[in-house]
């Protein structure tokens, strides 16, 4: 049950040196008034065995992505985890390590968030990216805050065409930041980039999503040089495997990259825990929230690294710091940084190739209208279905199919949307279920 | 790094900053108390020149590998010029804090407030009673 | 050791796709991408070889003692990793129909249902990622309470002790609230006579840790409750010391509003090298309309996501927040079950023992019985022989130990913070203890052994300042830098 180690005979030796007769007399400082005098209303301890079959139980009380062929995406998705990922992440002196604050003890931890950073940077075109964020949600609040201190404007933009999760937690931070949040619409599935130049006027940056929501391919580099133009930081907010495949958006002038970094190495877990991503020039690295770390040498001359400009942080920056972040996620990123050494480079274009050739053959196979047929879409494109979506979705369940994401929750005027997320885990034969299930 | 010393010919603030007065100009800077604590300086963020500066308000802030510090001024006036050795190498305060690490050079605002300044003994006993 | 890009060689790679034989859609010529990532070209043999050998370069609690204050560096239960992988829970989409996640809403309820009895509050969100983001969440229920009572403008003080983490002031800035520091008095509670000329009708709340950072219960907590409930403000628990007090006192019945629970600490969340972690918040019935949406919540037989929040403050994260973690957490709570009380009553005995061996080498600022943790001061070392806590850190790992928490909290100067927590035993405590004691007698015998130390790790002490000045916060492949032959010069470098 417990993991104390303590015996009866080990409490009363230490209650000796400690000079008391109970460990009661060790609580002597707490006002009678706020003892707990009952019992924690608690079910009764567990051993290990029952804890087993009692998760057991739980677990199976839900239909995860294999009781279904799943096309359900929509912001995560059913990408393939290599062994090698977890396995690494069970290896103790990284899985119940601290932060790595003492560098000497660290080096291993230290190494592989330097090794993260530079795969981040690669991906993103950027100069420095952080240990990593709560979420691909929290660092687009996090790239706001940046925003917010190097330019002293009061207004941020975000394309309507950006995750509804995403949009809803800018919102919510937005008030204590200061800032006003103001969405330009999408226009059949992508962003107008005169549109995004005029809301953008006035503001700090303006963020859009490539691929976005929808899984569209947005006019990227028009997108951040119309938010350059209004003097705005360009973010945007990208998904990991899509860019072997697309540009890097160091490379045609945003400001900032952020994402969920999910896809790359994590599975589901119900939503969470996972890893946001953020990366920016140079230019913005005292204004990074959260970790980075840095090389160096030790006394004798060997590399080795270690926590660096630290004055950023809250430990010493107390109130005026570039964020409160102090625990992360860095094990997930960790994880992400095997997946990512996994694939290679080469790898990476082929993750990104698979996801859109099968999304391609899915869109003719299914046959359905296309929401935007005039876009290029990457993994995930929008299909109607003629009648409610989350109908639909309950009726393919019982075929043993998840079709995907019923799109009218976020956006009005979609009822019949389905959002149907294809990833190099389905084969055609899935499709050709798919295509049975929603139209046969 | 420099040894101990308080100058007799500057003044000096609570907050660990000296001034050294000539006619209507000042020119500031940390003291060695001041460079010791914080340890080697990493980096430093400066004021614009032309920027007013006020009196016990910070000016600029200095950053070693542990500590951020905000640079408090000693007397109020117009900055007219910020040491450019300084931006570049900061770690010249440690080596030298009342020579080549002075930090900004300011027009006087208010000649009157040098009064409340201290001399070297007053801060040296203000030093030893922090201890 | 090299890093993984100087093991790369052209064409080698570890994972193999499916190859379909499907066209490739094009991509529009402008977004497509024209560098490939340099990402490393490694086989699996040697892929797993290089995060092993990290893994040896790395301490964590399963090699050794680990007494980070504040920090509950307790066991992780092996059990956990394997509840956590089930599939049934690992590969559950969050966006799935409630009707096929029920397993798992059924064990965010429980453990929002355990968390509001251990501490004594009504309703608990698990959505904060962690303690910082709780303390965010916290702070934005404050100004969401006041607002529907029209008193948000008024109220924009927020008290702190200046014995507070780092991140309480942080969080008030980050949620646009001016701070306001309250002293500690000589017995190491918050002067209360200072508090009270401190708080008034601009006060929105306290943050407040209890015990504090310096292991130690504040005595004047009925007092503290009714200045700030008398003046109409809200109270906020840092839970980051909760293992203290589990079972014993409920920050609920100390009178706070709003609890943050430090999932990785209390609840034995492993670390992960700097997290995951997890930080739901627990709140006073008062507050519960303003929680985060979705809600959680008990259907009769059923379990759903309640969305219809008019007042929710709206969303701090994505979906429900880091489930995974929740898993973990509650499989640790269900182990423990009322014997939660058991496992702070040994937290607190093995610091008192620790204390109890230590006190007569090293200052002690506050002389009081501790709680789960105390604070040890190496002024008198420094003063003496010119030894700091620094050094007193670094020999520790000579001894096969992780130092404490160093330099905190900031109102004892060479603050030494240890935090034994209950799953130590009793001859690791006394072996920690000795090397303590032998680092003390060191440092008036032999004091380069503690300047030079350490001297068995895989690195010596790193130039910080080196690492401040030149920033290389990544690799540049052909062009990094040599920095061993380079003098330090400041700036950036750029891609």
């Amino acid at each position: 049950m417990s993991y104390l180690a303590l015996t009866d005979a080990d409490r009363e030796a230490m209650l000796e040196t400690i000079g008391v007769s109970s460990i009661d007399e060790l609580f002597a400082d707490l006002p009678a008034g706020v003892r707990f005098s009952r019992e924690l209303d608690l079910p009764p301890a567990l051993t290990e065995q029952e804890l087993t079959a009692y998760f057991e139980q739980l677990a199976s009380e839900n239909e995860p992505a294999a009781a279904a062929i799943s096309f359900l995406g929509a912001g995560m998705y059913d990408h393939y985890v290599p062994a090698v990922a977890d396995a690494v992440l069970q290896r103790g002196e990284l899985l119940t390590a601290y932060t790595p604050y003492q560098p000497e003890l660290s080096q291993g931890v230290l190494q592989a968030i330097f090794e993260y950073q530079t795969a981040i940077c690669e991906l993103t075109g950027m100069d420095v990216s952080n240990a990593s964020g709560y979420d691909g949600t929290t660092v687009a609040a996090d790239a706001c805050y940046i925003a917010k201190h190097a330019t002293g404007r009061g207004k941020v933009v975000v394309t309507e065409a950006t995750s509804p999760q995403v949009r809803q937690v800018v919102k919510t931070y937005a008030p204590g930041f200061g800032l006003e949040v103001v969405e330009v619409p999408h226009r059949d599935g992508a962003t107008d980039p005169d549109e995004l130049r005029a809301a953008a006027a006035d503001a700090a940056c303006a963020i859009f999503q490539h691929p976005n929501f929808f899984g569209v391919l947005e006019p990227a580099p028009e997108l951040a040089a119309a938010a350059a133009d209004a003097e705005a930081l360009p973010v945007a907010h990208v998904d990991p495997l899509s860019l072997g495949v697309l540009e890097a958006p160091g490379r045609y002038g945003c400001a900032i990259a952020i994402g969920e970094g999910q896809p790359a190495g994590n599975h589901v877990s119900y939503g969470g825990p996972h890893y946001g991503f953020l990366a920016a020039r140079a230019e913005f690295i005292r204004r990074m929230p959260g970790r980075i770390v840095g090389e160096t040498t030790d006394v004798a001359g060997n590399r080795g690294y270690v926590l660096t400009l630290q004055t950023r942080e809250q430990h010493i920056r107390r109130e005026k710091a570039t964020s409160n972040i102090t625990t992360n996620q860095t094990l997930l990123s960790l994880a992400g940084l095997v997946y990512l050494s996994w694939l290679g480079p080469q790898g990476l274009r082929d993750v990104g190739e698979t996801c859109m050739a099968l999304a391609e053959h899915a869109k003719e196979r299914l046959g359905l209208p296309l929401v935007f047929s005039d876009r290029t879409t990457f993994k995930e494109f929008a299909v109607r279905v003629g009648r409610p979506a989350d109908e639909v979705v309950r009726d393919a369940l019982a075929h043993g199919v998840h079709p995907g994401y019923a799109l009218g929750r976020d956006y009005p005027g979609m009822d019949d949307v389905l959002l149907v997320a294809v990833t190099e885990k389905r084969t055609p034969d899935d499709i050709d279920r798919l295509a049975e299930v929603l139209t046969g | 790094m420099a040894t101990e010393t308080y100058p007799d010919d500057l003044r000096y603030h609570p907050e660990h900053d000296w001034a050294r007065i000539e006619g209507d100009k000042a020119t500031f800077g940390i003291t060695w108390f001041a460079q010791d604590a914080l340890g080697e300086l990493v980096h430093f963020e400066p004021p614009e020149v032309g920027a007013a500066v006020k009196k016990d308000e910070s000016y600029a802030e200095v950053e070693s590998v542990k500590a951020v510090s905000d640079v408090i001024a000693p007397l109020s006036g117009e900055i007219l010029e910020v040491n450019s050795i300084v931006e570049g190498a900061p770690e010249t305060v440690n080596a030298d804090p009342y020579g080549d690490g002075w930090i900004v050079r300011i027009r006087i605002s208010d000649p009157g407030e040098a009064d409340a300044l201290m001399d070297a003994e007053s801060y040296r006993r203000h030093l030893a009673e922090q201890a | 050791m090299k890093l993984i890009y100087e093991k790369s060689h052209p064409g080698r790679r570890a994972g193999r796709l499916l190859s379909l034989g499907l066209p490739v859609p094009g991509v529009p010529a402008e977004l497509c991408r024209t560098e490939p990532p340099r990402l490393p070209e490694i086989a699996e043999p040697d892929l797993l070889r290089h995060f092993t050998e990290l893994s040896t370069r790395n301490f964590g609690v399963d090699t050794g003692f680990y007494p980070l204050g504040s920090c509950t560096m307790k066991h992780n239960p092996r059990v956990n990793e394997r509840l956590a992988a089930l599939p049934g829970f690992r590969d559950l989409h969050p966006l799935e129909d409630e009707d096929r996640a029920q397993g798992a809403l059924r064990l965010c309820i429980e453990l929002q249902e355990a968390l509001a009895e251990v501490t004594g509050l009504a309703a608990v969100s698990l959505q904060p990622a962690a303690g910082s983001q709780g303390e965010l969440t916290g702070l934005m229920l404050m100004h969401a309470y006041f607002a529907d009572r029209g008193e948000d403008e008024r109220r924009r003080k927020i008290v702190i002790p200046d014995t507070a983490h780092g991140t309480n002031p942080a969080s008030v800035t980050m949620t646009g609230y001016e701070l306001t520091h309250v002293q500690t008095d000589a017995r190491g509670n918050i002067d209360v006579d200072d508090l009270r000329a401190k708080v008034d009708e601009e006060t929105a709340g306290l943050m407040l840790t209890n015990p504090s950072t310096l292991g130690l219960f504040d005595e004047n907590i009925e007092e503290i409750e009714r200045i700030f409930h008398g003046a109409g403000a809200l109270m906020y628990y840092d839970g980051a010391n909760l293992n203290a007090v589990c079972g014993i006192s409920r920050p609920g019945d100390m009178g706070f509003d709003i609890v943050h629970i430090n999932l990785h600490k209390t609840f034995s969340q492993p670390h992960g090298g700097g997290g995951p972690g997890g930080g739901p918040i627990a709140v006073a019935e008062r507050l519960e309309p303003f929680l985060p949406a979705p809600a959680i919540v008990r259907d009769g037989e059923r379990y759903r996501l309640d969305f219809d929040r008019p007042k929710t403050i709206g969303k701090v994260r994505g979906y429900y927040g880091p489930f995974g973690v929740f898993v973990r957490s509650y499989a640790f709570i269900r182990a423990y079950g009322p014997q939660l009380r058991e496992m702070s009553e040994a937290a607190v005995l093995n610091a008192n023992y620790l204390l109890a061996r230590l006190r007569d080498a090293y200052d002690l600022p506050f002389d009081r019985l501790c709680m789960h943790e105390f604070v040890l001061s190496a002024r008198g070392l420094k003063r003496e022989h010119g030894a700091t806590a620094f050094d007193v850190a670094k020999r520790l790992m000579d001894y096969g130990f992780h130092p404490p928490t160093v330099y905190f909290p900031l109102i004892v100067p060479e603050a030494l913070m240890i935090e034994p927590t209950e799953t130590e035993a009793k001859e690791t405590l006394d072996a920690f203890a000795d090397a303590m004691l032998a680092i003390a007698a060191e440092a008036a015998e032999r004091p380069e052994e503690l300047h030079e130390a350490p001297h068995r790790t895989p690195v010596g002490r790193l130039d910080e300042v080196k690492a401040a000045k030149r920033a290389i916060v990544r690799y540049h492949f052909e062009e990094h830098p040599d920095l061993a032959a380079e003098p330090a010069a400041a700036g950036v470098e750029s891609a």
